[in-house]
């Protein structure tokens, strides 16, 4: 049903992604998808890197790591953003067209009122592309 | 030193669509543990994601709500005290300032030239993060767009005055604010001397000054990796020192002169937008008006920093700069074209020939023009350097050093000399020509609408003039709360939204405060005294920059 699946991570946050890494294994298993994880970083040093290119290394090892968990193929891909704060969603959006993915897992927060002035990633990306979207509470 | 961690890597390189390739190449990283981020706090309250540096975060924000409290407070107890703080420095310290900024425009100057030139912001292999009209639109708009506004015609006119009035002397000393030796009674030499004044005050050495900041915070930050603010720059100085109280005060230092510098900057450009509104549309003038005004200065720069640099200060600076552009061309062919253009060439002259002149340190004979104007300038230009500069740093990904100082050096210089020629000469011209006073008796805040009124189109060009006031406020508003926003979040960029909009809704609000209550003039000076803590922030700055640049690989 699902043949590339993107999963948007920060890897600075992975405590937060654990329930959302884990579906996302369990439906590459059952659909026998690729797994793509995505990345937005800063191009200034970063707490997980400190060049855009060694977050890249890292990312790429992360998603080898998963691969060793659920079996199936992986692929990982960093954007460089100059404000990856105000910026995020819209290359997420872009990124899925990108990538080629058939369905967009990711983690959210439960919704709160804030969301009327601010709302989370998960909806703004839901608004703007035609595939799945898959938000995972924590 | 440590290696570099791109020639190990195996990953294959992404091609990022959005412009924005991985930087990639050779570049020098600092061998260090510190973690960036290690020392935040991170919480959600209410909901409200926060990522700061605690005590950097805290402190700042205490000592400055402890600063507007007390200004307001006390008030008339306050100005005498920070005025005469600012008037100390200017005039003992006159000589530090000057000789300083020597040292940034030759440094600057020498490093065009030098096989340092050739080393690439980002790594060898970086490639720029946003088009050269993007670029230069958005450093120029940061650094001293709304100041060309304020003092394009107003400066000129002063000097121009002030030099054709002679020196007079009382007891031995000159009473006078005549640049130099004055021109007493020779009109095209007053006017020429006085152009040469203002283009040395917006020329190579304020941006030689911002040049050196941004420099320095883009070199260890992109092609050493150490976070984005102050404190990385003192770490060829204090090494792993700047990760504790050292490199807490430095940072919190330049918070303070941001915030002050851009609240009363706020303050004092909503009083020119008004006076402008109140001359153009007999809107009343008082402080209901500019109380609007600096709330919508601050709800447009809210919305611009909510849209990201790209998407809303790249914007902003864009369409200031086509506007401005226009407003040139228009007072270039409308006015005295002929004298604009012979004029440009003849006050870049007359500034080349008078530079070391003006820029001479010791025994200088125009003490009030040195101290009162070249040094308080400097000083204040030194006090809004973390802000412009760090801002500068963070859009000059990817450019080599060589381009990078042209662009930021020597380009604005000049454009500084076309518009101070068109606007100011303008001014001189009407002056002298046809003995209009309106400008040389008009407030300072009215020079330049005074000076419009006496072309067509009055009413559509001094609404473009009040636009371009506010826009560029605006710009400053926005990048400043970046800026700040990522000094209280230990050089993160990628702090949560909420905190930016935070400080630009402080700032806003301590112009508010400080417009209804007085002592925007004092804290002006307050912010102006910290000049003299950056100046040696900067010194070391040139000292970081040569020893961090001979480190990179060339080519």
């Amino acid at each position: 049903m699902y043949k590339k699946i993107m999963v948007p991570v920060d890897l600075a946050h992975l405590d937060a992604l654990k329930r959302s890494l884990q579906v996302a294994a369990d439906l590459a298993r059952q659909y026998k998808a690729e797994v793509c994880y995505v990345s937005v970083t800063a191009n200034t040093p970063g707490p997980v890197g400190r060049t855009p290119a060694e977050y890249e290394k890292k990312l790429a090892s992360f998603a080898d790591e998963q691969a060793q968990l659920h079996g199936q193929p992986i692929s990982s891909r960093v954007f460089v953003s100059t404000d990856p704060t105000a910026e995020l969603d819209r290359i997420l959006v872009k990124a899925v067209g990108i990538v080629g993915a058939d369905l967009v897992l990711m983690a959210t927060h439960l919704p709160h009122r804030v969301d009327a002035i601010m709302p989370s990633h998960g909806d703004k990306i839901a608004k703007h592309i035609n595939v799945s979207v898959f938000l995972v509470r924590p | 030193m440590a290696k570099n961690p791109n020639e190990e890597s195996t990953t294959e390189k992404t091609e990022s669509t959005e412009g924005v390739p991985a930087p990639q190449g050779a570049a020098n990283l600092i061998d260090t543990d510190y973690v960036i981020g290690q020392d935040n706090l991170t919480a959600s309250p209410l909901g409200i994601n926060l990522d700061i540096h605690g005590k950097v975060f805290a402190i700042s924000a205490i000592v400055t709500v402890f600063f507007v409290l007390i200004t307001l407070a006390l008030q008339n107890e306050v100005e005498p005290i920070f005025g005469a703080m600012r008037d100390w420095l200017t005039a003992n310290l006159a000589w530090f300032f000057i000789l300083a900024g020597n040292v940034f425009v030759v440094l600057c100057l020498g490093l065009i030239f030098s096989p340092l030139g050739k080393v690439r912001i980002g790594g060898s292999e970086a490639s720029p993060d946003f088009t050269y009209v993007g670029w230069f639109s958005m450093l120029f708009a940061a650094g001293m767009g709304i100041g060309l506004m304020f003092y394009g015609v107003s400066e000129p006119m002063s000097h121009f005055d002030a030099a054709l009035g002679g020196t007079s002397m009382e007891n031995g000393i000159r009473t006078d604010w005549a640049p130099l030796g004055a021109a007493a009674g020779d009109v095209e030499g007053a006017a020429r001397l006085g152009m040469a004044a203002t283009i040395f005050h917006w020329g190579l050495h304020p941006w030689a000054i911002y040049a050196v900041v941004a420099l320095a915070l883009a070199l260890f930050s992109f092609n050493k990796g150490l976070p984005l603010t102050i404190r990385s720059i003192f770490y060829p100085v204090l090494g792993e020192r700047i990760w504790g109280w050292p490199g807490h005060i430095i940072d919190m230092l330049a918070v303070f002169a941001t915030l002050f510098g851009l609240a009363t900057s706020l303050g004092i450009g909503a009083s020119q937008a008004s006076a402008g509104l109140t001359y153009l549309f007999g809107i009343p003038s008082g402080n209901v008006t500019m109380v609007l005004l600096i709330l919508g200065i601050t709800s447009i720069a809210t919305l611009s920093i909510v849209a990201g640099v790209d998407k809303g200060v790249k914007r902003l600076s864009q369409i200031n700069m086509v506007l401005a552009f226009v407003l040139l061309l228009f007072v270039l062919i409308v006015g005295p074209t002929l004298v604009i253009l012979t004029g440009f060439f003849e006050n870049l002259w007359a500034y080349v020939v008078n530079l070391p002149a003006f820029s001479n340190p010791f025994f200088r004979e125009d003490a009030n023009f040195s101290q009162g104007w070249t040094a308080f300038y400097w000083a204040w230009w030194i006090s809004w350097s973390p802000f412009v500069g760090m801002f500068i740093a963070r859009v000059s990904r990817g450019r080599t050093v060589r381009e990078f100082l042209i662009a930021v050096l020597l380009v604005p210089s000049f454009v500084s000399v076309l518009w101070m020629t068109a606007f100011g000469g303008t001014a001189i011209d009407q002056f002298v020509d046809t003995g209009f006073e309106g400008v040389r008796e008009a407030a300072l805040e009215l020079k330049l609408f005074a000076m419009l009124g006496e072309l067509p189109l009055t009413e559509i060009t001094s609404f473009i003039g009040i636009v371009l006031v506010v826009v560029f406020f605006v710009t400053s508003s926005d990048s400043g709360s970046l800026v700040i926003d990522t000094i209280t979040a230990g050089g993160k960029v990628d702090a949560p939204k909420p905190q930016r909009v935070f400080w630009a809704f402080i700032e806003g609000g301590i112009a508010i405060a400080l417009l209804l209550g007085g002592g925007l003039v004092a804290l002006q000076a307050m912010a102006v005294s910290t000049g003299l803590p950056f100046t040696v922030v900067l010194l070391v700055g040139c000292y970081a920059i040569v020893k961090g640049l001979m480190s990179e690989p060339r080519g």
